[in-house]
């Protein structure tokens, strides 16, 4: 009866908490290239933009955007949609700043003769970045990129405060309905949440071997 | 200071005869804080013509390079290409760069692709040729400089002289206007300058406008048409190689090639 309560409700928070995971991921990172390229971009008032906008977003607890995305926004009708997108607006708007900066520090790395001659074959300052710039930041940062998704994935819990029934909200369900099995209902979720992390931490790897391959 | 038509006494090998103004510089300065880098500097180089650029250290000369394809800009003056002056950003200012190659001291290769990757991508994304075009014109350029029995080797899989020679078939791949080079044997061991040098003589001696800034005497002789000595920001004299090395008239230039001759 436990055993296959536990397997179907792990089952169930487990996909929540990877889509969660996924969309957020992917909104993340292109909302947090995007900003980087602001940053290092020639025109003064996008530089401004993006260093506003990770000042803003850095420095907010992530439980306060969720305040503000599924209770405020929506008060205001700004933002309505399931609270399953309300919830990936928060982690995503917080985890873009993150990855703006790892992405940003990635960019210092290539030298500035790489630009130089990307240019100089008539490049625009987009092309630049997209074929030149930005493909060598990202082998540059893989380490750190990996640690933001990992605490993206142990951030996605917070969205079970706020009625999403990913992994953790299912956590405190299996200890109000079995508490005779405290133990297992806390190994189990763990391990879902290091399986995530496993995953990421070995994709990271794979990735750093495959680019040392080309270096 | 205008010597555009000094520059009559083609050297041997010329087959393509001098014509007129290609790139034109006008009353440029260019300070970097309060040191004054380009002073009034005045310069005309013609179609076909090979102008070696050369002076002390920190005289301006990588600038003065650099303004032609506005990875400098300029406090004041004008700066034309073909009558045109150089746009200040955006689409224009990337169509006029893909009309000026660089090779540029330390290569430059993009470190993340392959040697035929590295000269297609200008054309394919700057000039939208098609991949299979790009990739014929590129692999010609690539055995007329000696290295296209390593086109899918990385960069760093290559000798300084070979990815230098990388370098000049990947601005060559634009089919531009102008070549500049901004010391490009500078970085290289003894033995692989002449191979970068030859390819160089080679480029000239087919008629491509070339600026050249380096210390390589034998091939200003060889090469060029005309030498521009430019000391603390000015250019400071002008003449034929020949007049230039053998009877230099002011006495920066001559105390520089005194230092330069000596060892
Ligand atoms: N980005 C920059 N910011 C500040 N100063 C600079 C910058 N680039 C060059 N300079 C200074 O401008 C002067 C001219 O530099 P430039 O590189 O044009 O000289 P150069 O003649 O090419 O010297 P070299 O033979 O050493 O290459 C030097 O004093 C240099 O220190
Ligand atoms: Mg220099």
């Amino acid at each position: 009866m436990y055993l296959s309560e536990l397997t179907s409700r792990l089952a169930d928070g487990f996909l929540v908490t990877l889509q969660l995971l996924g969309w957020s991921m992917l909104i993340a990172t292109v909302l947090g290239t995007a900003l980087a390229a602001m940053r290092v971009s020639p025109i003064p008032p996008l530089r401004a933009l993006g260093v506003s906008y990770v000042n803003v977003f850095r420095n907010t607890p992530l439980v306060v955007l969720f305040l503000i995305t599924v209770v405020g926004l929506p008060e205001l009708n700004l933002l309505t949609g399931s609270f399953f997108w309300r919830a990936v607006t928060a982690l995503s708007m917080y985890t873009a700043a993150f990855v703006c900066e790892v992405v940003r520090s990635g960019i210092n790395t290539v030298q500035v003769g790489q630009a130089e001659a990307a240019r100089s074959v008539g490049l625009t300052f987009t092309q630049t970045l997209r074929h030149v710039v930005l493909p060598q930041a990202f082998r540059n940062v893989i380490p750190p990129l990996a640690s933001v998704y990992i605490a993206l994935t142990k951030n996605t819990s917070v969205a079970s405060a706020f009625g999403i029934l990913d992994l953790t909200y299912q956590l405190s369900d299996l200890i109000e309905d079995f508490p005779g099995s405290l133990y297992w209902n806390f190994i189990s979720i763990a391990a879902c949440y290091i399986l995530i992390v496993a995953v990421i931490s070995g994709a990271a790897a794979l990735f750093e071997r495959r680019v040392g391959v080309s270096r | 200071m205008a010597a555009s038509n000094q520059s009559a006494a083609a050297p041997t090998g010329m087959n393509v005869a001098v014509g007129e103004p290609l790139v034109r510089m006008h009353g440029v300065n260019k300070y970097f804080g309060s040191l004054h880098v380009l002073q009034d500097i005045d310069l005309t180089v013609d179609r076909g013509e090979v102008v070696v650029v050369i002076g002390p250290s920190g005289s301006g000369k990588s600038t003065l390079c650099r303004t032609i394809n506005r990875l400098e800009t300029v406090d004041s003056g004008t700066i034309e290409l073909d009558g045109q002056p150089l746009p200040a950003e955006g689409k224009g200012l990337a169509r006029l760069r893909a009309d000026v190659g660089m090779v540029f001291q330390a290569f430059n290769l993009f470190a993340h692709k392959t040697v035929l990757d590295n000269v297609t991508l200008g054309p394919i994304k700057a000039k939208g040729e098609k991949k299979a075009d790009a990739e014929r014109h590129a692999m010609e350029l690539l055995e007329r400089v000696g290295v296209s029995n390593q086109v899918n080797k990385y960069p760093p899989q290559l000798s300084g002289g070979q990815q230098q020679r990388v370098a000049i078939a990947r601005a060559l791949a634009m089919r531009p206007k102008v070549m500049l080079f901004d010391e490009p044997t500078s970085a290289l061991d003894p033995e692989m300058i002449k191979e970068v040098l030859d390819v160089m003589t080679a480029l000239a001696e087919e008629g491509m406008t070339m600026v050249v800034v380096t210390h390589e005497m034998g091939f200003a002789r060889r090469a060029a048409h005309r030498v521009v000595f430019m000391d603390e920001g000015q250019i400071v004299e002008e003449a034929t190689p020949e007049a230039f090395f053998t009877d230099a008239q002011s006495t920066r230039a001559q105390d520089f090639l005194s230092k330069i001759l000596t060892h």
